[in-house]
């Protein structure tokens, strides 16, 4: 028996290594597949060494349940869209957070149906991966529904909404302290409950394009549930992995504010987006409206192109048609280079996934520091689908909510071709003055079809 | 208890240091699928969930066991696979395979 403990724990340190050795060869696309395939390797070990030494297990149900539960993620995994990332990314995080809830459930009614004492440590760490769980859950399933748009995407907010769910993160710290002390049913129900409340209730007043901050954040909470559940059930393993899901998450939210030059309580707090009408109608300036045949032409004779895709190109599905565009260009000997700005779309890296689908090769994808000084010397850069992340009002009107976020200077090449359906503002309902410039043609219409159209003109010419 | 504890805290402070510095080195360009990734090892939560479906514990605890099976099973397949599609797809040139 003892040997076999040994076993496992043998096992879970190699999966552990695993894991960390995968996350590091996610350090460079040439090694990133190598990389998520070692930590597979690390989870199937872990789980299997639990699932065969792990004595007295219920293996009828447990495999039953390890059944449905491979089909449907397997199923899903192959037919998800890459559009639709996003939301998948928060719906599983939720599934895990969901996990760590019922296991601390579990561990609780099995202690008190066994009529066994709750000792403080394990009325603390099943209040914690209870609380953490059932939040992380509820917060991402509201995610998901508002990304995969069964839920209005606009913040949704109510009086005082910041200080209810203030009062109810403060309450349940304090019923958690007391779950040492009183580990009674109800106790341990609110500090589940109020939590899972406040999922629903904060992630309601999040905008769309403040959501790679939350999913990152909710990413993270997955990760510290998960350690919670090792502290419950005594795993070294899920404490382990715990921690680096956390740590990932955590470091992803922070890269993200910095992106919008704002911090994490502005973006939780102040429902970024809510007051479109106020500051959306702008004064009526003069735009520059294009044909694709002109724009076709523009293009056709620049030397230098470089696109910034934003969430429309997701939300248009347009990354193939803007990759046969690109594509074209660079037969025609024009240098094209893609800006990715680290918000453009709904989560961390979105247009890069999207454009790898389209077979755009990884090299030709620029961050923002990477590209931010070769606008100036470009001939033509392209904005489709993206609007905050090019606001020139960010660096220069200190009046703006946008300023002072790090911005693709796209105003500085010599003449700009914005895709966009209509002149409606962004998603941060802030007029950009970057499409009244006498240097920038706007091409309105469905971006799928406005680069459709443009790259049957420019095949034309 | 006491040092089980102590032991427990040194994993979690010393596996989020390790797991802050090798993260960190994640180019922006890998972002989803960093997240995508560490989200299916947050899936390995089923060990957690296997640990508490034990045959001689009540029908209730054994249903939760089976439902939080569930959810972490579809977490840690779905993630595991959905990330290793999508990095298929990242190439360095056109026609590259991989």
């Amino acid at each position: 028996m003892i040997s076999e403990v040994i076993w496992v724990e043998a096992i879970y340190i190699v999966a552990a290594v695993l894991f960390l050795l995968g996350i590091k060869r996610l350090g460079s696309p040439a090694t990133a597949r190598s990389g998520i395939i070692m930590a597979a390797i690390g989870a199937l070990l872990a789980i299997g060494s639990t699932f065969f030494y792990a004595g007295n297990l219920n293996y009828v149900v447990i495999v039953l349940a390890l059944a449905i539960g491979s089909l449907i993620g397997a199923v899903w995994a192959y037919k998800v869209p890459m559009t639709a990332m996003p939301q998948t990314v928060a719906l599983f995080n939720g599934f895990g957070g969901g996990a760590s809830a019922l296991i601390a459930i579990a561990e609780y009614l099995r202690v008190r149906m066994a009529g066994l004492p709750f000792d403080p440590y394990s009325a603390l760490s099943i209040g914690f991966g209870g609380a953490v769980g059932a939040l992380t859950f509820s917060g991402s399933v509201i995610a998901f529904a508002k990304l995969q748009e069964l839920m209005d995407g606009r913040p949704a907010v109510y009086k005082y909404q910041n200080e209810t769910n203030m009062i109810m993160m403060a309450a349940t710290v304090i019923l958690w302290i007391a779950m040492a002390f009183y580990p009674s049913p109800w106790v341990f129900t609110l500090v589940m409950l109020l939590p899972f409340i406040v999922g629903v209730t904060g992630v309601i007043r999040i905008g769309g394009a403040d959501m790679p901050v939350v999913i990152s954040l909710l990413n993270s909470f997955s990760g510290v549930a998960m350690a919670g559940a090792g502290f419950i059930i005594h795993n070294s393993i899920l404490i382990v992995a715990g921690a680096t899901v956390g740590a990932s998450g955590l470091i992803l939210t922070e890269i993200m504010a910095r992106a919008m030059n704002r911090t994490l309580g502005n973006i939780l707090f102040s429902a970024f987006g809510s007051e479109v009408a106020a500051v959306g109608q702008a004064q009526e300036k003069a735009v520059r409206s294009v044909t694709p045949e002109e724009a076709a032409m523009v293009l056709a004779y620049a030397q230098s192109v470089i696109v910034v895709p934003g969430y429309g190109l997701a939300v248009a599905q347009a990354q193939h048609d803007l990759a046969e565009l690109g594509a074209l260009l660079e037969k025609r000997g024009i240098s094209v280079k893609y800006a990715i700005h680290p918000v453009a779309g709904r989560m961390p890296g979105h247009m890069n996934v999207l454009l790898a689908e389209a077979n755009v090769p990884y090299d030709k994808l620029y961050d923002l520091d990477e590209i931010n000084h070769e606008f100036e010397r470009t001939d033509v850069v392209i904005v489709i689908g993206a609007n905050d992340v090019v606001n020139p009002d960010a660096r220069t009107n200190p009046d703006s909510p946008l300023y002072g976020m790090p911005i693709l200077d796209a105003d500085k090449a010599k003449s700009v071709l914005v895709l966009k359906r209509s002149m409606n503002p962004g998603f941060s309902g802030v007029d950009n003055p970057l499409f009244y410039l006498e240097k920038t043609m706007m091409l309105f219409g469905d971006a799928k079809k406005s680069v459709v159209a443009l790259v049957n003109e420019i095949k034309n010419l | 208890m006491g040092e089980e504890l102590v032991i427990a805290i040194y994993l979690l402070v010393l596996a989020a240091i390790a797991g802050y510095e090798v993260i960190t080195k994640v180019p922006p360009i890998l972002h989803t699928p960093l997240m995508s990734g560490t989200n299916a090892i947050s899936g390995v939560v089923v060990i957690g969930a296997l640990l508490v479906t034990l045959s001689n514990e009540p029908g209730l605890v054994q249903g939760l066991g089976f439902l939080a099976i569930i959810l972490a099973t579809i977490n840690v397949v779905g993630g595991f696979l959905v990330t290793d599609r999508m990095l298929g797809m990242f190439k360095r040139r056109e026609g590259d395979k991989r």
